[in-house]
Formats: structure tokens, sequence, C-alpha cells
């Protein structure tokens, strides 16, 4: 390594790029995902329990109803949000190589959208009766 | 190591590193800290639980009566006792974290406060909610 290439520091790289425009994405996005996590959670406990030993035309006829079933959609979608940054900050707080942490990152959102999408699916058939 | 020639070599020396877990004694809100980050962790795993529960409800019944007696046995409602303990324990610590947020809570009696009432608050709540659950059945 030459003098001069030890001088350059990573500023020089991102110098008049602009800024990224999203500082304050990931922060933000948890707290209002959290905010919505909070009221929904106490939905889903009051639900689950609520069906705690209940068989199967119970737990139909309660998602049947739009109140059950789109405040849950609500919480699919909020949650998967939330988990999918969560663990994004997990990652790149103990995965410090970039292939395995690119792998890492990659599946985190595949994961969630697939719980997510499993889920809402799941929701919808038993909604609108397949 | 940390002679002058290798500092002006900019060779490779041993950097002090900053105490890690192993050098501090554990405080609550450092306990607290990592079991917020630990339950966090479970519920995104945790969330399988509820995928499946609906899956095998909107399956039919025969698949959710299988699905129901696994989560009705010990071992099933173990985990679920703890599904319900990581949620209360991450939404409380959540709060913490939107009352910290507004910058209010820093002093240590505050925090203390706020750490142990996390604890708390979610043992007791998980025990009120599954009293309710057996209740109700």
């Amino acid at each position: 390594m030459t003098r001069s290439t030890k001088m350059r520091t990573p500023l020089k790289n991102v110098r008049r790029l602009g800024s990224a425009k999203e500082g304050a994405d990931h922060f933000w996005t948890q707290r209002m995902t959290g905010v919505a996590n909070l009221v929904l959670a106490v939905f889903l406990v009051w639900l689950l329990a609520s069906l705690g030993g209940a068989g199967h035309a119970q737990v139909k006829s309660a998602l049947a109803s739009p109140l059950v079933s789109v405040p849950l959609l609500l919480l699919i979608l909020s949650a998967m949000v939330h988990m999918r940054l969560g663990m994004q900050t997990i990652i790149e707080d103990y995965v410090s190589s970039e292939g395995p942490k690119l792998v890492c990152l990659m599946l985190n959102t595949f994961f969630t959208i697939l719980v997510g999408v499993a889920s809402v699916f799941a929701v919808l058939r038993l909604t609108f009766g397949a | 190591m940390g002679d002058a020639k290798s500092v002006r070599g900019g060779a490779k020396m041993a950097r002090p590193l900053s105490p890690h877990l192993q050098i501090y004694s554990p405080l609550i809100n450092m306990v607290m800290s990592i079991l917020h980050r630990i339950t966090g962790a479970a519920l995104y795993f945790g969330s399988v639980l509820l995928a499946w529960w609906l899956i095998a409800a909107a399956s039919g019944p025969q698949y959710f009566g299988y699905v129901m007696y696994l989560f009705g046995s010990v071992p099933g409602k173990l985990v679920l006792v703890g599904f319900t303990w990581a949620l209360i324990h991450h939404a409380a610590g959540g709060l913490r974290h939107f009352l910290w947020d507004t910058g209010r809570g820093y002093d240590l009696k505050s925090i203390d406060l706020l750490s142990w009432g996390t604890i708390a608050v979610s043992i007791l709540l998980t025990a009120l909610v599954w009293s309710v659950v057996m209740w109700l059945k």
C-alpha cells in the first residue's frame, strides 16, 4: 500500500452521491409497527385465549367475521415488517463477513414474506370459506 | 507488541479492546436488554406457530384436531406459555423503549425500576392470561 492510498478515507467514495435518503426509515418503521403490534397483540392474546380449547367449527365461525379477520391480517402485516427489521439488526450485529451477511439478510426477507403470505392466505381462506 | 517500529509501519498489533460481556457483572437493565433481543428472536421463529395454527384451521377439521392435540399436550402447552411470556416481555420492553425514545427515564433509579418492572409485569401478565385460559376451559 502506498502512502497516498492510505490517506484516502471511505468519505471519498460517498462524496457528492447525496444521502441515501433513508437514514431514519428503519428506526421509524420499527417504532410505528411496534405501536401497531402493541394494540394488535392484545387482540391476538384475547382471541387465542377465548378460542383456547375451541373446536374447528368455532374457530372457523370466529374468523368468518371481519371484526376478527381484519385485525388478524393487520397484525400479520405489521408483525412481519417489525420482525424483518429486528432480525436485520441482529444479523448486522453478529454476522460480520460480507457474503454470509448478504445471504442471511436475503433469507430474512424470504422467511418473513413466506410466513406472512402463508398466514394471510389461511385467514382469507377461512374468511371467504373455501 | 506496541513498540514504536510496528506502530509506524502500520503492522498488525494488539489493539485495546473494550470490555465485553464476560467482564461486566450483570445489571438488571443489561439483562433486560439481552432478554428483549432473545424474546424478539424467539417470537420471530414462534410466528411459525401462529401461521401453522391458521393453516391448520384453513385445512379442515381433521388436521386442525391433530394440531390442537399437539398444542394441548404438555410440551405443546410449555411452548405456548413460553410464547406468551416472550410476547408480553417483548411488548413491555417495547413500552420501556418508547418512554426512553422521548428522552425520559434515563436516571439510574428509573432505569432500575423500569427494568425490574418489565420482568415483573411480563411474569404476572403471563400468569394472568393462562389463568383465564384454564378458567375458560
